[in-house]
């Protein structure tokens, strides 16, 4: 228990120290904290799955609380407390499916004792996953008799255990949270391998003789790019550099080391070269649940500029960007405004930000780091499940997040 | 605490012989040791003083903590019990891996003292940092401390590494910035050494002066006025120990950096590292209070910045134009707050109140048409309807009656009451304490028993409402405090120090001495620098002259004594040795001045003929030849010695001149030349003008013999 304090204290300084950089890291580190802190929790035998929520909850609106702006935090928390509430309702109604085949099977227990929990524990993240996976108007509608069919069809053999261990709260608690553990391991994965994923369907975005626009850095776009290099695609790729930080020199450095044929133009250039582009293809720190992205400066211009020339402006992001939250007023509340330093060699400039001489106003310096694409201008987003609509969006965060954790600020208790 | 302290004492001389992994350390000196900021610092230390609503020490440790350093010392001196208290109660404790130790003192008047302490403590273990608790930073130590500590491996008296940053090369703009005084540093562009270091130039003259072996000790060195010293040092624990060795050393640069510079038996250096990107600054005085103070709101400080929860500071929200506003504010909807500024949380704002470029600490009671611009609010302060601000502080619990109004510069201490109405002069400092009779020297000591300090506030209240009536007239009807009278003298300094702008007069007039001092300098250039120039070149010239006659004349007398008192070799060898390095000459010099009163001595026992001249000379190479042994270590230092004679030939000795070849072969055959010497000698002679060759053209059959000798030889 103490062990888990320091750890999340730890990742909290982090956070606020704003240590972590990159939507992914944090995600990932998220989800890792969220998974140790499960498996240290102590539940009650009655409402367990009440008592992981509150924890988590009590947790994730700390963690949120530390950086606002990193969105990718908040996602991860609310994906983990709906993976709790799934797991826990899988748990209840396979026990009321077992129920009614426990008279066939009780003389197979001991058998079974030993490896029945990992079996019925894979069971049921497949049939979470499946349930995550095919997303459908039916699932939604009834979405309870369908994961129970499903786990009652994948482990119908196992039933009969089910059904004994439930009357045994404390195994049933170790149930619930192993249970949980598996899947939560299982959105580590995902994380961990969204990139792969998304690169997977480059041959179907990136044709042959194209020319592809990007902006900054995005790990995800370089992996896109060079998975349609390695399926034999050849294209051109236009880097903007990226101001003031210029990570486009960095994507232009990597692209280069593997054989894509890039050019690097300036920001400010991007409308002139738009015309000769067939694809602006860039990353996102985070997708609104409207379709919106929040992305690094200087997208929203390199948006308007794909819409006046009608090229499709294609979004790439992993599932753990995707945002619940609807953007209001995201141009302030949403960004973070980093050191003017990127910009400016404050030596040289002393004189101007010196307002001591009373000569007017001292000279101000913006550094946002991000910019708001409202989603008429997004034409595809790329997750690692395929690609969406802007307008599809809110469909998916139904099925990945539960509206009961949008809000994850705990009403004051009196 | 002390029991945690034993334990990795312990533990890390446990590992001395495996090289073990010493914890970075840092020194944070929680007193400035100065009275910059009073009245403030005599009811609360600096250090806790609030920087946009957070405390400066926050700023540091925050920073610190960022930079990777896991043990924090912070000294604290007066109002220890404060800091203590409040360290106690922060988040700072506690931390896994970062450990904040106290170290309190009382009697400590300077930065030397508290070193000197921290040495007997015998806490640090490595290369420390040190700063003091004022030092506003978001630089990595990383690179810097890499660069340390390779320089310390190659040379371990690379003992301290000091970070500068680039600023603006005016003396206008580090005035108007940070209200202090132009900084002339002298680095040796190619290892970054620092050499020169003086930060209360002669400004007003605009002349600089420097010692000439600098330009002779190095080849290369770059004068800066462009730099700006952080504060921020990165030591070595032979810091601390010169600091006890030298028990005179108290202010940090003054006295240690300036001393270790000058001082050259030792052979410590000091280098230094230049940041571009970070941020790095020192608040010295209430000028770059207010500067830092703009800075941080403009975000310069990354992610020291006040929506950035890096201590326990409040949750505030960046808004657009840079409003920071923290949560709980009742602002009235006639009311305008301006760009940058801070709002801290449970304030409230009236109708048709103005606020611009200012911070307002939390739970402020700011009424009706008030009007605040370039202010610096802390907590809890009461302004009533009407009030005018214009670039003041005012610390926690002051109360300002309606209609008071305070004039550009004015600071107001803790708890202060200005009547209705009143007018507080510019510059004026206010306090409940009165002022210090007796006014410390430069180095003071703000030490105070915080206890004591609230007990003589209450004691003052009590008397200035109830007896004191001079209180009252003093500030205003139902106003409390003194204000603290300056002399003139500071009077007229008090602008350069001060929150408020830097009134245009004083501005122009700086600007103008400035340009005066150019003008001054270009005029001397002009018109006497020409035989200015040309007097201290022939005098140094001189002075070099003179120092190598007297040392000949020494080392000829040394000799003589030797051969009349029949003095051993060695001893010879000894003094003038011993000669040699008083007058700080090269070897070479020896070689030669032994050679010329030898050749002295010869001519002094034969004066008649030239033959006698050759014997005795021969006699006398022969018996003390060997003298010369340990001066000629090369070719070139032979050569020397051949010149040498040359030139006696020419000037004292006539008479050897026509025995050049003779004595130039006694010398070959007594092996104190060797012919490569003679040859390099003709050959270097060859270009030369025809009066120079006058002995390479008498010696040429000598040489012609040489050179078919070599050859035979091959």
């Amino acid at each position: 228990m103490l062990d888990t304090n320091a750890l999340v204290h730890d990742f909290l300084n982090k956070l606020k120290r704003r240590q972590i950089e990159g939507s992914k890291a944090t995600a990932k580190l998220t989800a890792e904290l969220l998974r140790s802190v499960i498996s240290q929790q102590r539940l009650p035998n009655t409402n367990q799955a009440g008592a992981l929520i509150d924890a988590i909850k009590a947790i994730g609106e700390q963690l949120v609380a530390a950086n606002p702006v990193e969105l990718a935090v908040g996602n991860i928390v609310r994906r983990v407390l709906h993976i709790i509430r799934e797991e826990d309702l899988s748990l209840t109604t396979s026990a009321i499916g077992g129920l009614s085949l426990s008279a066939i099977s009780d003389d197979e227990n001991d058998v079974e004792q030993d490896n029945y929990p990992v079996l019925s524990a894979a069971a049921v993240a497949a049939a979470a996953r499946n349930a995550l996976r095919a997303p459908s108007l039916q699932t939604l509608l009834e979405g309870v008799p369908h994961s129970a069919a499903v786990l009652h069809s994948n482990s119908s053999a196992d039933d009969s255990e089910e059904k004994t261990k439930s009357t045994d709260k404390n195994s049933r608690s170790r149930k619930l949270k192993h249970n949980v553990i598996e899947t939560v391991n299982d959105l580590i994965q995902d994380i961990a391998t969204c990139h792969e994923e998304i690169a997977e369907q480059a041959v179907e975005h990136i044709h042959h003789n194209e020319v592809i626009l990007t902006l900054g850095s995005s790990r995800t776009v370089i992996e896109f790019l060079c998975a349609a290099k390695e399926k034999k695609r050849s294209f051109r790729v236009f880097v903007a550099e990226g101001a003031p930080r210029y990570e486009g020199h960095i994507l232009a450095n990597e692209l280069i080391s593997r054989g894509l044929q890039t050019t690097v133009i300036t920001d400010s250039a991007v409308f002139a070269m738009i015309s000769r582009v067939n694809m602006v293809i860039v990353g996102a720190h985070a997708v609104m649940a409207n379709g919106g992205v929040i992305a690094p400066v200087g997208l929203s211009m390199v948006a308007l500029a794909a819409q006046r020339h009608a090229v499709p402006f294609v979004v790439l992001a992993g599932i753990h960007k995707l945002c619940p939250l609807y953007p209001h007023k995201p141009e302030v509340l949403l960004n973070e405004l980093k050191s003017p330093s990127d910009l400016l060699d404050f030596g040289e400039f002393s004189d101007c930000m010196d307002s001591a001489t009373g000569i007017g106003f001292p000279l101000h310096v913006v550094n946002p780091a991000f910019d708001y694409v409202p989603p008429q201008l997004v034409t595809l987003f790329i997750t690692d499940t395929g690609g969406h609509n802007p307008s599809y969006m809110y469909r998916l965060i139904a099925d990945y997040y539960s509206a009961d954790d949008l809000v994850l600020q705990r009403k004051p208790t009196s | 605490m002390v029991a945690k302290k034993g334990v990795k004492a312990g533990a890390a001389e446990d590992g001395v012989d495996d090289l073990p992994r010493v914890p970075l350390q840092a020194i944070l000196l929680a007193d400035s040791f100065t009275t910059k900021f009073r009245p403030i610092t005599l009811e609360c230390p600096k250090v806790l003083l609030p920087l946009v609503n957070t405390p400066m020490i926050d700023y540091t440790l925050a920073w610190l903590e960022s930079a990777d350093v896991e043990e924090v010392f912070v000294f604290c001196c007066s109002h220890s019990k404060q800091i203590i208290n409040y360290l106690d109660k922060s988040k700072w404790v506690n931390q896994p891996n970062f450990s904040v130790t106290t170290i309190e003192s009382h009697n400590c008047i300077s930065a030397g003292d508290a070193l000197r302490l921290i040495y007997e403590r015998n806490v640090i273990q490595g290369d420390f940092i040190l700063v003091s608790g004022d030092t506003v930073s978001n630089m990595m130590l990383t690179q810097a401390l890499q660069e340390h500590k390779e320089r310390r491996q190659r040379d371990n008296n690379a003992v301290m590494t000091m970070v500068i940053k680039q600023s603006k090369p005016s003396q206008v703009t580090r005035q108007t910035r940070l209200g202090t005084d132009e900084l002339i540093m002298a680095i040796d562009p190619a290892t970054k050494q620092l050499l020169f270091y003086e930060d209360k130039a002669d400004d007003r003259k605009g002349s600089l002066t420097l010692d000439k072996s600098f330009l002779a000790q190095n080849p290369s060195l770059s004068l800066h006025n462009d730099k700006q010293d952080c504060y921020i040092d990165i030591c070595s624990p032979e810091v601390l120990s010169l600091f006890t060795d030298n028990f005179d050393y108290q202010h940090l640069r003054r006295h240690f950096v300036k001393g270790l510079l000058v001082d050259d038996i030792m052979g410590y250096k000091i280098f230094t590292h230049e940041i571009h990107s970070s941020y790095a600054a020192r608040i010295d005085n209430f000028r770059s209070y207010d500067s830092i103070s703009k800075d941080i709101i403009q975000r310069w400080t990354y992610p020291l910045v006040p929506d950035v929860q890096f201590s326990i500071n409040n949750a505030t929200k960046l808004e657009r134009h840079g409003i920071y506003r923290a949560s709980n504010i009742t602002q009235s909807r006639s009311s305008q707050v301006g760009p940058f500024t801070y709002i801290g949380k449970d304030t409230f704002i009236g109708h048709n109140t103005r606020i611009s470029n200012s911070v307002v600490g939390d739970g402020c009671k700011i009424g009706s048409n008030v009007a605040i611009d370039g202010c610096y609010i802390w907590n809890n302060v009461t302004i009533q309807d009407g009030c005018k601000l214009r670039h003041a502080i005012l610390c926690d619990g002051v109360v300002m009656k309606s209609g008071a109004v305070l004039e550009p510069g004015v600071v107001l201490s803790y708890k202060v009451v200005v009547g209705q109405e009143f007018v507080v002069p510019g510059y004026s400092k206010v306090s409940l304490l009165p002022q210090p009779v007796k006014q410390d020297s430069d180095e003071e000591l703000e030490y105070a028993d915080s206890n004591s300090g609230i007990i003589e506030t209450t004691n003052t209240l009590e008397n200035g409402d109830s007896t004191n009536d001079c209180v009252v007239s003093e500030i205003g009807k139902n106003g409390r405090g003194f204000i603290w009278s300056m002399s003139e003298v500071d009077h007229e300094e008090e602008w350069r120090h001060s929150v408020a702008p830097i009134p245009e007069s004083k501005l122009i007039e700086l600007t103008q001495a400035v340009y005066d001092d150019l003008e001054a300098l270009i005029q001397d250039d002009s018109f006497l620098p020409l035989s200015d120039v040309r007097e201290s070149d022939t005098e140094s010239d001189d002075d070099n002259r003179d120092e190598s006659q007297y040392f000949e004349k020494e080392v000829e007398a040394t000799f003589l004594r030797g051969v009349n008192e029949n003095v051993k070799d060695d001893h010879i060898i000894l003094e003038v040795n011993s000669l040699r390095l008083s007058y700080n000459m090269a070897l070479e010099n020896c070689a030669s001045a032994l050679f010329y009163s030898m050749m002295k001595l010869a001519l002094d026992i034969s004066r008649n003929s030239g033959k006698d001249l050759v014997k005795s000379t021969n006699d006398v190479i022969s018996q003390w030849g060997k003298l010369l042994k340990p001066y000629l270590n090369g070719i070139d230092d032979e050569i020397e010695v051949i010149l040498k004679f040359e030139e006696m030939c020419l000037e004292s000795g006539k008479e050897f001149a026509i025995l050049f070849v003779q004595i130039l072969h006694v010398l070959y055959d007594k092996d104190i030349i060797q012919e490569e010497a003679i040859l390099n000698w003709a050959s270097e002679k060859e270009d030369a003008d025809e009066s120079d060759k006058i002995f390479v053209k008498q010696s040429e059959k000598f040489i012609q013999w040489l050179n078919e000798a070599s050859e035979e030889e091959d």
